[in-house]
């Protein structure tokens, strides 16, 4: 008999009260997190977007108490970070790995010395280290630059590099500060993906930061859009996808998948104009070409694509739907009954 | 004007003028670097927005850094007079001037250490503090690793500045190249020797800091 025993501790890894982060300069004074409150799962990987200004790094950084918050409390694993200071502070961040824009390793010690560093934090006895040095070597798939300064690596093994630091102590929190930002596409999607396996297997919670929507399209299971040091929206990321309701989060859904239609096009367009999301495993072009059988419509598409999150489909597609008002309504309402959503954005003229 | 013999004849005391000067210097650069190190660390560290930020001791420590610095070793050479008896016993030769030139040296060097960290990304520092690592392992293993390049740049600088310096200490008796020159080229008008002085520096002004240069870049893996 085989008993399977789900050992979870609190379901909520980070817990986010009223934080804010205030900065005093000579001139004026910035908000530069302003009462923010969030909760992030245990296992999750959380993303928050924003435009560069709008306190996503304030706010991560806050996390491990790089900033000092203003105000507010900081919970992490049910540890109040906020009211530790000294060694205790240390041994916390210990369990809280961090990697950055621009790695941020020792240029004077080697990979190895890098990684070992963070071990050394821990007072790992150094016959231990080597093997587990070597191990996370091997993780990040570096084993061979053991002995190799960081000036001689590319971008994406530093950033590996990184990734293998944060991760030496086995934290159970990771937080990536613009991680990707400085790679190009291709390294990006390595790194995102080695991120993601880190997530997997060893459940570690991940928040990272990006002004990116790609990258939260591609591995983040719930996000958050900042502006102004507030978060103004937050979610499921294929929620806030198929759903924005923020008109910054729309601009920055836009960015991924855009629905622009060129004026000149618009002025030729006489029908009416839908916009038609349908989400999960619908069959979407069988639903459209049913629609056009029934109704006497005719569908013009304009633009569409189907978007996979969290390997789960999302397509949208614009229509320019020729016909009978009555008949165009109909329509309408048969997709609807077909689970998909639809959005009239300009009635036939 | 130039005459060989002459300078064949007083070499016992040439040698023995820079046996006196290397000593001095030695001396003064190994006080410098022992007490300079971790005043400059100090003066780093407990500044605005550093890990051991602490106003009291940063200002503290800078007013005397920037005191001592102010003064033009001439005069600091005769004030310390008094220090030097205490320490030394008496007021000439080398182990004299060696106190005045470390006094020198000290605060000299520490705002080169100073510097020469805040050429370090802070972004470095933070990830370290990031690790969860101490205070201590972030001087030994980040800032003095980071900054060691510079460091021996700097190091280079003390050392020539020292060359310099001792030569003055030769005004009052300390011994060395400078207090060849003065007993001889000076009151004795005895140009040889005043030139052989001039290039003796020369030679070991080029040779440390072709040596420093070589030994900074040699140890920087950027
Ligand atoms: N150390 C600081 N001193 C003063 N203002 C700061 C500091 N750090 C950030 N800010 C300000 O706080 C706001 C948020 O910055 P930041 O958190 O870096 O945003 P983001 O990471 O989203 O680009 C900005 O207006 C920025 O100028
Ligand atoms: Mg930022």
């Amino acid at each position: 008999m085989i008993i399977y025993l789900n050992v979870e501790r609190s379901e909520k890894m980070i817990q986010i009260q009223h934080l804010s982060k205030v900065y005093q300069t000579k001139e004026k004074v910035v908000k530069g997190v302003d009462d923010v409150s969030l909760d992030i799962e245990t296992g999750e990987i959380f993303g928050i977007v924003g435009y560069s200004g709008a306190g996503k790094s304030s706010l991560i950084r806050c996390l491990n108490l790089l900033e000092t918050p203003t105000s507010g409390t900081i919970l992490i694993d049910d540890v109040n970070l906020t009211k530790l200071s000294g060694v205790k502070l240390r041994q916390a961040r210990l369990k809280i790995g961090m990697i950055f824009q621009h790695f941020y390793l020792i240029s004077q010690k080697t990979i190895f010395e890098n990684i070992a560093f963070a071990l050394q934090a821990a007072k790992m006895p150094s016959n231990k280290i080597e093997t587990r040095v070597m191990e996370l070597l091997e993780m990040v798939g570096l084993s061979e630059k053991r002995d190799v300064y960081p000036a001689q690596l590319s971008g994406g093994q530093k950033q590996r590099v990184g990734i293998a630091r944060a991760l030496a102590n086995n934290p159970s929190v990771l937080l990536c500060d613009e991680a990707t930002s400085a790679l190009d596409p291709n390294t990006t999607m390595s790194i995102l993906r080695l991120l993601k396996k880190i997530n997997k297997e060893l459940n570690i919670t991940i928040v990272l930061i990006t002004h990116e929507m790609n990258v939260v399209k591609e591995i983040c299971d719930r996000m958050a859009i900042m502006q102004d040091g507030k978060v103004i929206e937050e979610g499921q990321v294929y929620d806030i996808f198929s759903n924005p309701v923020q008109p910054l989060t729309k601009e920055f859904i836009s960015s991924v998948v855009s629905y622009e239609i060129p004026d000149t096009v618009m002025s030729t367009l006489a029908g009416t104009l839908v916009k038609i999301t349908f989400k999960g495993e619908v069959a979407m072009e069988g639903v459209i070409s049913d629609t056009m059988q029934k109704y006497r419509v005719k569908g013009n598409f304009l633009h569409g694509s189907i978007e996979y999150i969290q390997e789960r489909a999302l397509g949208i597609f614009l229509m320019e739907l020729q016909g009978e008002c009555d008949e165009v309504e109909q329509a309408i309402a048969y997709i609807l009954e077909q689970n998909a959503q639809v959005e009239v954005i300009r009635q036939h003229v | 004007m130039f005459d060989l013999s002459h300078i064949m004849e007083l070499m016992p005391d040439i040698t023995k003028a820079f046996g006196e000067t290397l000593y001095m210097i030695g001396i003064s650069l190994t006080i410098a670097l022992i007490i300079g190190l971790p005043l400059g660390v100090l003066l780093f560290t407990t500044d605005k927005g550093l890990f051991l930020e602490n106003r009291a001791i940063n200002s503290v420590v800078g007013f005397f850094v920037n005191i001592i610095r102010s003064i033009p070793f001439i005069i600091l050479l005769v004030a310390l007079i008094p220090l030097t008896k205490l320490i030394v016993g008496n007021t000439i030769g080398p182990a004299a001037a060696s106190v005045s030139l470390s006094v020198a040296a000290i605060p000299f060097f520490a705002r080169i250490v100073e510097t020469s960290m805040r050429e370090i990304d802070k972004g470095v520092i933070e990830a370290a503090i990031s690790t969860g690592a101490s205070p201590w392992m972030i001087i030994w293993n980040v800032l003095l690793p980071e900054s060691k390049s510079s460091i021996i740049q700097g190091l280079t600088l003390t050392l020539i500045n020292l060359v310099a310096y001792s030569a003055m200490a030769g005004f009052v008796g300390g011994g060395g190249i400078g207090d060849l020159a003065i007993r001889f080229g000076y009151y004795r008008y005895d140009d040889s020797i005043m030139l052989v002085t001039v290039a003796i520096l020369i030679v070991l002004v080029q040779l440390i800091q072709f040596g420093g240069d070589r030994i900074s870049k040699m140890i920087d893996k950027r």
